[in-house]
């Protein structure tokens, strides 16, 4: 009895520690040797890593899990050797630091964790050299933080517009974008259809996400009465479920559409592109101003801005806000999968996409001003632009540090937003 | 199907290491979110900042174990000034949004490669805890049927418990006096708060470090129970955990994280421990849930407790329908 | 004039002769002003909402404030008080700067206001809204608040002081009763006592009747005139000329955001300005798609010309502009 108990601690710890912070429920009662395989921000799974004790026994061998996190239990304190099999490492990754084999010493109760920076063959780990490209490096992250600020202004317009029209902070809305790009992994890559018609197959289905989110969930709460702050923890509790079935069905690792993966890029003046990047721009660019148009000139967009700027007085004027918010919820839900289609294709699909990206797209509608959909478009691309461009100065991996630094630094110096308005007191 | 074997780790979870940190986070969280009104996001933030103070004095600097301490609490007080002062002027969802980037900041300050000279990168740190046990005064484990700890749990138990009776005891005393009153008269309507001529910003940022600290004080316990700590643990789960316990138990009520807390850890260690044994023993074939699988389920099912919760149960477990109805937000 | 020489009332006796000689024109000097405000400006973009030249308030009076909907009556209380902040103007206190002093110490310097949109602290108790108005209190600071010794004593006399003033307003019933479940004009007349607790030189009620039963509004007019008696300046934002004409001692007229027009009440509601005003806030009522429908949708609907008012006595059967109005809860 004793021993099972311990031997189901011993593995329910394991569990626990490939599942992410879990570990948190762990006790440090096993000596264990561990570690996390990180390329750039996602993990690296299926790494065989092997331990062995000094004279040179097998003590475990185990892979990267899919999030990267790996266990080995030992059986007691004393020096272990560690050793990475670099073949094992996905197609152009490896250790930046040449060395696969770590002796360690494990201390008793506790895990003993093991590093191994992980970076892609080219230039691993330094960054590009400044010298003598300088400017068109400087070119070339100005174009990529366009090219993310255009992806993150698609998840943020609808998530503005329904910050707007219902006051509600979705912290569901990552997992619309990671939706949109799951919907089109199936239809890409299991059922088979060129990534552009899965695409617009996604979108469609995004759209209808939104809808149906706010038909049987948000407008059923909204009916409630539930308030503003428990219906933002709601949507919190939303994400985590979404976020999580997102693992269990993808599983953790990061995939590719079955085409596009990797394109060579056409030279545009000093900096080169790949057409694919080109193309989705062109895409988003005209989604967004063909978004920012019906906002602007037809009716119903002018009932969405009116419901916008004061939600009471547009009803009391005969506009119907439910269905002004439902409208918002399908585009903002097809707009999101829309991001989730662009950024699969630009950086691999993943069950944390939506939820790593969701970040940014708070950043930049909060720097715009909570709820100016305009705002949320110009703060889009800020955030775009100061993630690139702060590389230039800080390291790569830092880069979301810089622009959620900036997003803070602007809200200290104007507290509305760029483009939002001060509330009315009193 | 081995049941006694999952009654007892669930039975030990009542009262475990995650109990109590995730206690002493949540009694933190309360202080910010239930009793002064303030949405932070980032109170995985206050954990990390005073484990990792804590670790880095003792294990890159070799400093002695009560400066480490020292450190981690200094740096929650100047975390919470870094992140009070730019937002606490702001609309509430304002600093939702700001705390949440905030503590995304300091988790990727303490992985990054630039800095894993001091913090370890993505493996965190080890071997700070040396001190503490040192000080451990049990000498024999307890070990009956049920339940059993280790002589380093049951100090680390022993030091959890009282921390959190005394956070306890300040929040009790402090929520039934004047400075209380401003504090709950802020959640209503700061504004109001402020025509009465008391300083709403000020309050505010006291209400931000006791809660940072007293949660911190679940960041030391975390680090030294598990002597290690690591860096993706103060992830944005974290804190959406301490709010599911803070909800659960009953926003700005005394008990309501410890309760919460210990409600919750029950549930998830025994869903836990019982799907992979359903797996193993074929109860529930590998084709609709692998034990990787099964990880996922605790995550999702945290998920719909805490929406179920907020839709049928705003109040928690314990808490008072009636209060919640007049929660004009 | 239609001071009712009452003996009782010798604080009215003492306004009135006071305001005898003050010449009936905006921006007039006051014998003794308690509030001097010079040339403040707000604009919200393009819109000047309020552009005040010279405007002095007579200690120991009440004044009212009356002006149609969108005149910038509220804007100016806030602008006054801290809550917002002038694009350029300043004004004097007792003598004292006010410009630039954040609201909570405008409040602690005497000037103390209410709030067009009632806010009272929903989930805290009517006594513990009574309790937190009262100023200097020792609990309210932090290590203080830890040591109920410290406060005890403090904390008797105040709630002694406060719930002598809920028998005033009637509220003593409700005194257990959470804020949030008492009815709106309940909720006004809370916000008015609660006031009073900070014991203040002069406060300034933002519409104190609108949404008060009439039952109710006859005491509360009691409450205002008793507080001139008690020394205290009332500065107070009416729309019901009735209401106007019977307490206070002097008017001043704002429409679109500038004074326009300054007197005795029954001066004022002859004046051709004012009336003039009136009439025009039916345009800019309507015109003014971004008015807040919540605090000020009376516009095209309500008001008529305020007949002039027979200068005889307090009973003449004016027809005083009646804007519909609601405290828009
Ligand atoms: N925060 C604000 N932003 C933009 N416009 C405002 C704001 N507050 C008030 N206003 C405008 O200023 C004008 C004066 O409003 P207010 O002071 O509320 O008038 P009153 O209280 O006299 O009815 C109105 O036109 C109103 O729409
Ligand atoms: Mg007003």
């Amino acid at each position: 009895m004793r021993r099972a108990v311990v031997m189901l601690t011993a593995f329910l710890a394991s569990l626990f520690i490939a599942f992410g912070f879990g570990a948190t429920s762990a006790w440090a009662e096993g000596e264990a040797l561990q570690g996390t395989l990180i390329n750039n921000g996602q993990p690296v799974a299926g790494v065989q890593i092997t331990v062995s004790s000094q004279d040179g026994a097998q003590v475990g061998q185990v892979q990267s899990g899919p999030d990267g996190k790996w266990t080995v239990p030992v059986p007691a304190a004393g020096t272990y050797r560690v050793e990475l099999d670099v073949t094992t490492l996905p197609e152009g990754l490896t250790l930046t630091n040449n060395r696969p084999v770590l002796t360690l010493p494990v201390f008793e109760g506790s895990a003993r964790t093991a590093l191994f920076p992980i970076g892609s063959e080219a230039g691993a780990g330094a960054p590009v050299d400044p010298g003598p490209n300088r400017l068109g490096q400087i070119l070339d992250l100005v174009y990529t933080g366009l090219h993310l600020g255009l992806m993150i202004a698609l998840a943020a317009l609808g998530l503005s517009l329904i910050f707007g029209t219902m006051g509600l902070t979705n912290f569901a809305h990552g997992e619309l974008v990671t939706f949109g790009a799951l919907m089109a992994f199936i239809f890409n890559v299991f059922v088979g259809l060129p990534v552009i018609v899965a695409g617009v197959i996604a979108v469609a289905l995004g759209a209808g996400f939104g809808w149906f989110q706010d038909r049987f969930f948000w407008g059923w709460l909204r009916k409630r009465r539930t308030g503003l702050i428990g219906m933002m923890i709601i949507s919190i509790g939303l994400a985590l479920t979404m976020r999580y079935i997102s693992l269990y069905w993808f599983r953790g690792e990061t995939r590719q559409y079955s085409d596009y993966v990797a394109q060579p890029g056409i030279d545009i003046g000093p900096i080169a592109i790949a057409p694919k990047n080109l193309i989705m721009d062109l895409i988003a660019i005209v989604v967004l101003v063909a978004v920012s148009v019906a906002l602007v000139k037809t009716r119903l967009g002018k009932a969405t801005r009116a419901v916008s700027t004061n939600p009471a007085l547009a009803a009391a004027s005969g506009i119907n806000v439910d269905a002004i918010i439902r409208l918002v919820w399908t585009i903002g839900g097809g707009l999101a999968a829309l991001a989730g289609v662009m950024l699969g294709v630009f950086q691999g699909i993943n069950y944390q996409m939506g939820f790593q990206i969701l970040l940014l797209v708070f950043a930049a509608v909060t720097l715009g001003g909570l709820g100016t959909a305009f705002g949320a478009l110009l703060g889009s691309l800020v955030i775009g632009l100061a993630t690139q461009l702060s590389t230039l100065w800080i390291p790569t991996e830092l880069k979301n540090v810089g622009a959620l630094a900036v997003l803070i630094i602007v809200i200290l110096v104007r507290p509305q937003g760029i483009l939002g308005r001060r509330e009315r007191i009193g | 199907m081995n049941w006694d074997v999952i009654f007892s780790v669930s039975l030990e979870s009542l009262i475990g290491l995650s109990t109590i940190v995730y206690a002493l986070a949540a009694i933190g969280l309360n202080v910010h979110f239930g009793y002064t009104g303030l949405l932070n996001f980032g109170q995985s933030a206050f954990l990390g900042v005073a484990a990792y103070g804590m670790a880095i004095t003792v294990t890159t600097f070799g400093q002695p174990f009560w400066l480490g301490i020292l450190v981690g609490l200094g740096g929650v007080v100047v975390l919470a000034l870094l992140l009070g002062i730019p937002t606490l002027r702001l609309r509430a969802d304002y600093l939702a949004i700001v705390t949440i980037a905030a503590a995304e900041i300091v988790r990727l300050l303490f992985r990054s490669v630039t800095l894993s000279e001091w913090t370890g990168g993505s493996d965190g740190l080890q071997q700070f805890s040396q001190s503490f046990y040192d000080m451990n005064p049990y000498s024999s484990p307890i070990e009956t049927t049920l339940i059993s700890f280790s002589t380093r749990e049951l100090w680390v138990l022993t030091v959890g418990w009282v921390l959190v009776a005394i956070a306890l005891l300040i929040v009790w005393l402090l929520m039934r006096s004047p400075w209380g009153r401003v504090i709950k008269a802020i959640r209503e309507d700061e504004d109001a708060v402020r025509s009465l001529g008391k300083n709403v910003f000020s309050y505010k940022i006291q209400a931000l470090i006791l809660g940072g600290v007293l949660g911190s004080l679940g960041g030391f316990v975390f680090a030294l129970g598990l002597a290690a700590i690591q860096p993706d643990t103060y992830g944005t789960e974290f804190t959406f955990y301490m709010y599911t316990i803070v909800i659960l138990g009953g926003a700005a009520r005394v008990f309501g994280p410890v309760v919460g807390s210990m409600i919750f850890w029950f549930l998830l260690t025994f869903i836990n421990a019982l799907l992979p044994s359903l797996i193993s023993v074929g109860a529930i074939p590998s084709s609709i849930m692998t034990t990787n699988q099964a990880g996922a389920v605790g995550y999702i099912l945290v998920g719909i407790g805490l929406m179920l919760l907020l839709i049928f149960r705003p109040q928690g477990i314990f808490g008072d329908k009636k209060e919640v109805m007049l929660d004009a937000r | 004039m239609p001071a009712d020489q009452q003996t009782d009332a010798p604080a009215k006796a003492r306004a009135v002769a006071a305001l005898a000689d003050v010449p009936r024109e905006p921006g007039a000097k006051k014998p003794d002003p308690i509030l001097v405000v010079d040339k403040v400006v707000r604009r919200f973009g393009g819109l000047t909402a309020v552009n005040v030249g010279h405007v002095e308030i007579q200690r120991g009076a009440i004044t009212a404030l009356i002006g149609p909907n969108g005149a910038g009556k509220t804007t100016f209380f806030n602008l006054l008080t801290g809550f917002d902040k002038p694009d350029e103007g300043n004004w004097a206190f007792n003598g004292q700067p006010l410009q630039g002093v954040a609201a909570h110490k405008v409040a602690r310097r005497g000037m103390v206001r209410t709030f067009q949109l009632t806010k009272s602290l929903n989930r805290l108790s009517v006594i513990d809204n009574m309790r937190l108005g009262a100023t200097g209190q020792r609990g309210e600071n932090f290590w203080r608040a830890l040591i109920p010794g410290l406060w005890k004593k403090q904390e008797q006399d105040v709630t002694e002081r406060a719930d002598e003033l809920l028998a005033r307003f009637k509220l003593d019933a409700k005194r257990e009763d959470f804020a949030g479940s008492l009815s709106g004009g309940q909720r006004k007349l809370l916000e008015m006592a609660r006031a009073l607790m900070v014991n203040p030189e002069m406060v300034m009620l933002d519409e104190p009747m609108a949404g008060v039963n009439p039952a109710l509004t006859q005491s509360l007019l009691g409450h205002v005139k008793g507080l001139r008696e008690l020394g205290m300046t009332v500065l107070f934002v009416e729309h019901d000329m009735d209401m106007v004409r019977d307490i206070s001692d002097w008017v001043i007229v704002m429409g679109q955001g500038e004074v326009i027009a300054e007197g005795t009440p029954d001066e004022v509601m002859a004046d051709q300005r004012v009336i003039d005003a009136y009439l025009g806030a039916h345009h800019d009522g309507a015109a003014d798609p971004d008015a807040d429908p919540a605090a000020d949708t009376a516009g095209p609907a309500a008001p008529a010309a305020p007949a002039a008012g027979e200068p005889a006595g307090p009973t003449a059967g004016a027809t005083a502009p009646k804007p519909a109005k609601e405290d828009g809860q």
